[in-house]
């Protein structure tokens, strides 16, 4: 799962976790077939975006004049409170919403902006959603291999053996041909990584992934997450909530204000990766929760004040 | 690979049974509930319930009415009193007419609605187009159509299938449009992120995030194809289940009328077995997820 194996067999309620839900790590040599990008790309930039939904007539603002940078290959955190139109801001990279002002571009393209609102919706940026949209419909192995099948750079066959080895790869091997009904959370999610990762996309898109697990099953997701990243170096743009999720995964954490969205404090997580979850007990991770936590909780007074219901 | 689980000795799963060996299993299992015992006293007591008021306490509302025993007699019976037992042609030429025109009837009307609800739950544009047509012609009962179908279609055969049709039609209709409609947004992202053209969305997540429901609806709507058949067998027709059971009052035989209510009811609840059958088939994931949930 991670290098640090040692590490992590270390913690005996972890290691029972990872017992129950029947899960091996992966053999270092097997990792090399994994096929890993060398060129740095997936470069976001989000340039005075703002965005206003029009429902029955009132404005709603939820994203008021924000800007980021993310550079190629970063893991970055973008955490505010409930409903401040962080997930609004995703819909924008993705293509899912048109945006009201302001541009995205991605490696220098223009994903959108003034002359066209809406992204076109493409694999270079998959998005991991926040209730998981594994097809029920489709086994594990037919959903990772769906994005090559449709996209026809892979036959159907071909596309579900990679699949496999994919799925194997990620301590899935034995639940490949069980339905996203059939398996844990934790599975099924690390499944619609797989699922996104075939693609072999420039940007990973996750909202608020792991929101809905227990403590122990994130804390595996979050081991599995970084030590897939560590092999693909692809970007990432998660949301989230959870500090301890944003500082232990993250290169930048993002604070942005309650509703109308506005970037507040960016912060450096200079913990040198890999990381294990020994880093969450050290002294640089707590300064670091104090200075992201200082951020945070002023705006989740504020979202807390203007007493609006989460949009989720 | 990680094809050996990590649990060490405690990892060990029993092979699940297969075959015969599940189907004892299974029996076990259900003579080991008090259900089936339930079942059975349930349909003792409706039965002699039945006995006692028409047979057994000869009460004279009931006495036109035959009893269970009268009707088990003359159905058993090689020379049926009446005309009509399991050893007569005749049975079987009524069951099978009925038979032969549901599934007709139960094959256009989902070869059309189907289609037609799929593409209105996902259309816009196309819902638009026929729904205010569809929900003013839905509450006209089928037997208000009686008279329209014997003047639109000549013989027996087709206007009875119309009208069975008409009725089937607009439930599995319905039913898949909202099936449509209840697919979670999300799967529809999830698919246009992984670069699906319409088709594939259309193949992919219309059809079978729509299954459920339209198999609930198929199931609805073969027993309104039955209800409306033997109403319009009734009316307009030479043979089938429903004409058995008018010819039968109007010359004043009584058996045969229950023996053609009751078969009504068996061949009625089979086909519905069948769809349901068919369904779980088609929709093994939703099986499996429910079974996973003690369903």
């Amino acid at each position: 799962m991670h290098c640090k194996v040692a590490e992590f067999t270390a913690h005996a309620g972890y290691q029972q976790v990872k017992t129950l839900m029947n899960m091996t790590p992966p053999l270092r040599d097997e990792r090399a077939t994994m096929n890993t990008s060398t060129t740095q790309r997936g470069a976001l930039s989000i340039r005075n975006v703002t965005k206003i939904y029009d429902p029955e007539g009132v404005n709603v603002m939820a994203v008021d004049n924000c800007s980021m940078e993310i550079a190629a290959g970063e893991v970055c955190m973008i955490v505010g409170p409930s409903g401040c139109g962080k997930t609004t801001l995703l819909n924008a990279i993705a293509g899912f919403h048109s945006i009201t002002h302001g541009e995205i571009f991605l490696d220098d393209a223009l994903l959108c902006g003034p002359s066209k609102p809406k992204a076109e919706q493409a694999a270079e940026r998959m998005v991991v959603f926040q209730h998981g949209a594994l097809f029920p419909w489709k086994t594990l192995a037919e959903n990772v291999a769906y994005g090559p099948t449709v996209q026809k750079t892979l036959r159907k066959k071909q596309a579900l053996e990679k699949a496999r080895d994919m799925l194997s790869e990620s301590g899935l091997g034995n639940v490949v041909d069980k339905y996203p009904g059939e398996v844990s959370s934790g599975m099924a999610r690390r499944a619609e990584i797989v699922r996104a990762l075939i693609n072999d996309p420039k940007v990973l898109l996750l909202d608020e992934p792991y929101r809905a697990m227990d403590a122990l099953t994130k804390s595996i997701m979050h081991e599995s997450l970084l030590e897939t990243y560590d092999r693909t170096k692809v970007t990432i743009f998660f949301i989230t909530h959870d500090l301890e999720e944003a500082i232990f995964l993250g290169d930048k954490v993002h604070v942005v204000t309650t509703r109308p969205c506005q970037l507040k404090k960016t912060v450096s997580v200079d913990i040198p990766r890999p990381r294990s979850y020994e880093t969450q007990s050290s002294e640089q991770f707590r300064l670091l929760m104090d200075e992201v936590n200082e951020a945070v909780h002023e705006e989740a007074i504020k979202a807390f004040q203007a007493g609006e219901r989460e949009m989720a | 690979m990680a094809t050996q689980y990590a649990g060490g000795t405690t990892g060990h799963r029993i092979e699940a049974p297969t075959g015969l060996a599940l189907l004892i299993y299974r029996l076990k299992e259900a003579l080991s509930t008090p259900k089936p015992y339930l079942m059975g006293f349930g349909v003792f007591l409706w039965l002699f319930t039945y006995w006692l008021l028409c047979e057994g306490l000869k009460l004279d509302r009931f006495d036109k009415i035959p009893g269970p025993v009268a009707i088990a007699k003359e159905w058993f019976s090689y020379e049926p009193f009446q005309g009509i037992s399991f050893f007569t042609a005749e049975y079987y030429d009524h069951i099978l007419a009925s038979c032969r025109r549901i599934a007709i009837a139960f094959a256009i009307a989902t070869g059309v609605g189907v289609p037609l609800g799929l593409f209105m739950g996902w259309s816009d544009k196309i819902r638009q187009y026929i729904f205010p047509i569809l929900e003013t012609l839905r509450p006209i009962p089928p037997l208000a159509w009686v008279p329209l179908a014997i003047l639109m279609f000549p013989g027996f055969e087709a206007p009875v299938i119309f009208l069975a049709t008409l009725a089937s039609l607009f439930v599995t209709t319905l039913n898949t449009m909202l099936g449509v409609q209840s697919i979670d947004e999300e799967y529809f992202r999830a698919a246009g992120c992984l670069g699906s053209s319409k088709w594939d969305i259309f193949k992919n997540v219309v059809v079978p995030g729509a299954l459920p429901y339209i198999f609930t609806g198929l199931q609805i709507s073969i027993g309104v194809a039955w209800f409306s058949l033997v109403a319009a067998e009734m009316v307009s027709g030479d043979l089938g289940l429903g004409y058995l059971i008018v010819d039968a009052y109007m010359n004043n035989v009584t058996v045969p009328m229950v023996i053609g209510m009751i078969t009504l009811g068996f061949v009625g609840w089979f086909t519905s077995v069948i769809v349901r059958v068919i369904g779980n088939r088609l929709m093994q994931w939703q099986v499996k997820e429910l079974a996973l949930q003690g369903r």
